[in-house]
């Protein structure tokens, strides 16, 4: 073995990899976000009257889930300039993100509308409230509790996603990692590392849905 | 001089398709033997074995499959192992796959009703037999729609083996985009070419699913 392991490469340049998990959990975030607003327009979108905005719907659903991210973030990349958008390839990144997780987003967030009984609908509009009101409060919140699970898992999933955007040079903790390395060539202790700082990320955000969960969707209701 | 994307470069990215399928492939078989075991060790009652199993699958599932590539591929060039990247890109599917498999297999296993065990106990039946004989058939019945899902996130998560540098449809799809060009027509295509693979898969999967709800009712 003419190479030995030596992790004070991990230490000298321990700042820029605390700098790339905020680069990591602000993409991550960004991503979520956008992908929640496409979630909401999507379930809207594939539940409207209109056959062609229904049918748009589920091919773009299908699309992306069928298709690997990496293709989707390079394709997203080339494809902006030809529209005429010329974004730094973090802006990419997010919208990569949020695309891919909106998709998922959507048939997640479909599944909780459809688990709410028709009759609470109903019973919503007969009190008088505007259709969009039943949206939001008879149908939307207690969806998201039912939901909450399934989504928050599917945006840890999205987290450790932000790690292939690596591949447009965004700026988050594998492309740190990466220029760290071929700097170094310390491949091995460098991703080994920070293995375990996208563990920590997770835990975290797990921790943190918790304690959101406990705080929005407690019973009984407000 | 501009070289467009023709017969020959959709050839290219067909070979390139081949090797999606090959390192799918090697994956889902290596990842199936090793993840049946993880089930087993992860429902039995010794402590250790399900803690450890536990552990193993929360590693996996908690960080991103980009870096249990690199850190298997240099991890095994550090050993001093020599090893082609295609082996060295599989291991690291297999040790992924054997992870997110035990994980479904488990919670197969944990559905099958507690009275099966208890009835096949009652009948004589040893740990192996019951597991062979009663448990895990039905288990394999209810886990078939999950798995085959998982079949579809492999086979997308093999595209990072591009990262990497190994050339698969990703990243065959990558070279033929700079050599022609034109991004656009390549990557459109090499989607396609991904989408052709998962949606029978995803639509499969969605079948059993329903097929499986039917017969619970």
């Amino acid at each position: 073995m003419g190479h030995s392991l030596d992790f004070s490469v991990v230490y000298d340049n321990a700042p820029a990899l605390l700098w790339g998990c905020l680069g990591t959990i602000g993409l991550a975030l960004a991503g979520m976000a956008l992908a929640l607003v496409i979630g909401l327009l999507g379930v809207l979108a594939r539940a409207s009257r209109f056959a062609p905005l229904r049918l748009a719907t589920v091919a773009f659903i299908e699309l992306i889930r069928n298709t690997p991210f990496l293709v989707q973030i390079f394709f997203i990349f080339f494809v902006l300039p030809y529209a005429g958008l010329r974004l730094n390839p973090t802006v990419t990144a997010i919208i990569a993100l949020g695309i891919n997780g909106g998709a998922y987003a959507i048939e997640i967030i479909r599944g909780g509308v459809q688990s709410i009984p028709r009759g609470q609908v109903e019973a919503g509009l007969a009190l008088g409230l505007h259709r969009l009101q039943v949206f939001r409060l008879v149908v939307l919140k207690p969806a998201l509790r039912a939901i909450y699970p399934a989504l928050t898992s599917q945006f840890i999933l999205l987290t450790l996603t932000t790690s292939i955007c690596t591949s447009v040079a965004a700026y988050e903790l594998t492309s740190v990692a990466q220029r760290i390395e071929s700097d170094t060539f310390r491949s091995f202790e460098v991703y080994f590392s920070i293995t375990f700082l996208y563990l920590g990320m997770s835990w975290l955000l797990m921790t943190g849905f918790a304690a959101i969960a406990g705080r929005a969707f407690a019973w009984p209701t407000r | 001089m501009i070289t467009t994307f023709g017969l020959p470069q959709f050839g290219f990215l067909l070979t390139g398709l081949q090797w999606t399928l090959a390192l799918t492939a090697i994956a889902l078989v290596g990842g199936g033997i090793a993840g049946l075991a993880i089930a087993l060790a992860r429902t039995a009652r010794n402590p250790f074995l399900w803690r450890s199993t536990a552990g193993y699958i929360a590693l996996f599932q908690g960080t991103p499959l980009l870096m249990q590539l690199f850190v298997v591929y240099y991890g095994l060039g550090l050993l001093g192992l020599k090893l082609p990247a295609w082996a060295a890109v599989a291991i690291g599917f297999t040790l992924n796959a054997s992870a997110f498999l035990g994980d479904i297999w488990r919670g197969a296993i944990q559905a099958v009703p507690h009275g099966q065990t208890e009835a096949a106990s009652a009948l004589g039946l040893r740990y192996a037999a019951r597991m062979r004989h009663v448990v895990l058939p039905q288990a394999f019945r209810i886990a078939q729609p999950a798995t085959v899902g998982y079949l579809v996130q492999l086979i997308k998560g093999t595209s990072l083996a591009a990262i990497v540098g190994f050339i698969e449809l990703a990243r065959a799809g990558q070279i033929v985009a700079n050599q022609t060009h034109s991004p656009l027509l390549v990557y459109a295509t090499v989607g396609a070419l991904y989408f052709a693979l998962c949606w029978p898969l995803s639509l499969y999967s969605a079948r059993l699913e329903t097929r499986l709800a039917v017969a619970a009712r």
